[in-house]
């Protein structure tokens, strides 16, 4: 098992054609289905259950699980004592939150590939990195955070981290300015969730008719669309204000789920968010389950090779999407390229991170 | 043990008590990440900043997250040139 993922790490993040990783991928996958068989008893009466086989020849037959089970039940694969870390999606007042077990490798491993993948957008430098948040989210401890995890989660990729906003949420101008004169002719690292950047950064500087005016930097933002598409915001605009505000950056949103932390789905130039080597989609109809093609518009499964510690490696979300196309994306990157539309209607209002606590 | 050594040592000690907040006695080489309050990610990522800063180095993303013990910390400086 421990060769699994490793023999992923040597291979090229976005350039393997989507036949020859399908290959790979469903072969991890089988390997993945016999370990949580035999090491979570929760996931070995769900498969019997459901008469799903273990091994299997494509990816489409892979046995998954709905993303709800990880509110209901506590799926994991590795004995208590080897708990390193819970990760806790955020959820309403009348829903649980999905728990996730990770052992001490478990966790660096989703880092590591985390990192790998972003790492093909940034380089391989630590870049001075500007948080769009309050310094504050990190700095309470105890108390569960999905924000706070989040910043945590992408600050080994920057250096000398400097917040954008103070406690109450204003601009911490001087913050900023000393942090653009010390690093004026670096390219910047820029993460915030999409909400906080839009409410709290873009939204008010915007008003004011100011702008940062940054040279050249990288901006990547996550955690959902849910309470932009409530004020009409969508990705275009989204991003023409980012241009106007921070000035000559790229804006990359990415997607991904608590249940499959480490591996992330990048938006490339043309809009288009991309599976990496270690991971794939699948869309599903949503009244049969049955497997679609491109084009058509269903619910997301995703497929991982990271989660080990729990049974998270085949998920089928509560997420609408619709694959583009395969290998022919105009940025280059190889395998399949998506859009998600949002949460399943039905499904309650439920950002991931875009809540001011 | 050359004295370069013996200082680095010292100065190593020095940043680990000092971006994790503990005394130089809790330190040793079997002192590992997240097995204490003090050392969880937020302090990790101080201490990275201070080691860089003390051996004016620049760590690459793959050994921060690689950086699981004082042990491994020591190893992982001795690849940047750092005598220990």
């Amino acid at each position: 098992m421990d060769d699994l993922l490793s023999s992923f790490y040597s291979l090229p993040v976005f350039d393997l054609k989507h036949d020859e990783k399908r290959i790979l991928l469903n072969n991890a996958l089988n390997q993945l289905n016999i370990h949580h068989y035999n090491n979570c008893k929760e996931y070995r009466n769900l498969i019997n259950a459901m008469s799903f086989k273990l091994e299997v020849s494509d990816c489409q037959q892979q046995p998954y699980i709905v993303a709800r089970l990880f509110k209901m039940l506590e799926l994991k694969s590795i004995s208590s004592d080897n708990i390193f870390k819970r990760l806790y999606s955020s959820g309403t007042s009348s829903e649980n939150v999905s728990n996730i077990f990770l052992d001490g490798q478990s966790a660096k491993e989703q880092s590591k590939v985390l990192s790998k993948i972003l790492q093909e957008f940034t380089g391989k430098q630590r870049l001075p990195m500007l948080l769009i948040d309050s310094p504050d989210i990190i700095k309470n401890k105890k108390s569960f955070s999905a924000r706070g995890a989040g910043i945590k989660g992408l600050s080994f990729l920057g250096r000398d981290h400097t917040y954008a906003l103070n406690s109450d949420m204003s601009i911490n101008y001087k913050a900023i300015d000393d942090f653009l004169v010390k690093h004026s002719n670096q390219t910047i690292l820029i993460f915030g969730f999409t909400f906080m950047i839009w409410k709290y950064l873009v939204q008010p500087l915007k008003e004011q008719g100011q702008s940062l005016n940054i040279a050249n930097s990288i901006l990547f933002h996550s955690g959902g669309w849910k309470k932009l598409q409530t004020q009409s915001v969508d990705n275009h605009t989204f991003k023409q204000f980012c241009y106007d505000i921070l000035g000559n950056t790229r804006v990359h949103n990415f997607y991904g789920m608590v249940e499959q932390t480490g591996t992330v789905y990048v938006e490339c130039e043309h809009g288009f968010l991309h599976t990496p080597v270690f991971s794939d989609i699948l869309i599903r109809d949503i009244q049969t389950y049955r497997v679609l093609d491109n084009g058509e518009k269903g619910l997301i499964q995703l497929l991982s090779v990271l989660p080990r510690s729990y049974p998270g490696h085949s998920i089928l979300t509560e997420d609408l999407g619709r694959i583009i196309g395969t290998d022919n994306c105009s940025c280059g990157r190889k395998g399949h390229y998506f859009h998600v539309y949002g949460r399943l209607p039905q499904s309650e209002t439920r950002g991931c991170s875009d809540t001011y606590q | 043990m050359t004295q370069t050594k013996v200082n680095n040592i010292q100065r190593l000690k020095k940043v680990f008590s000092q971006s994790l907040s503990i005394s130089e006695s809790q330190i040793n080489d079997e002192l590992e990440y997240n097995s204490i309050q003090q050392w969880d990610s937020t302090a990790h990522m101080a201490l990275v900043a201070q080691l860089e800063a003390e051996f004016n180095i620049m760590l690459d993303i793959d050994d921060i997250i690689d950086m699981s013990s004082v042990g491994k910390c020591k190893e992982i400086l001795k690849k940047y040139n750092v005598e220990l």
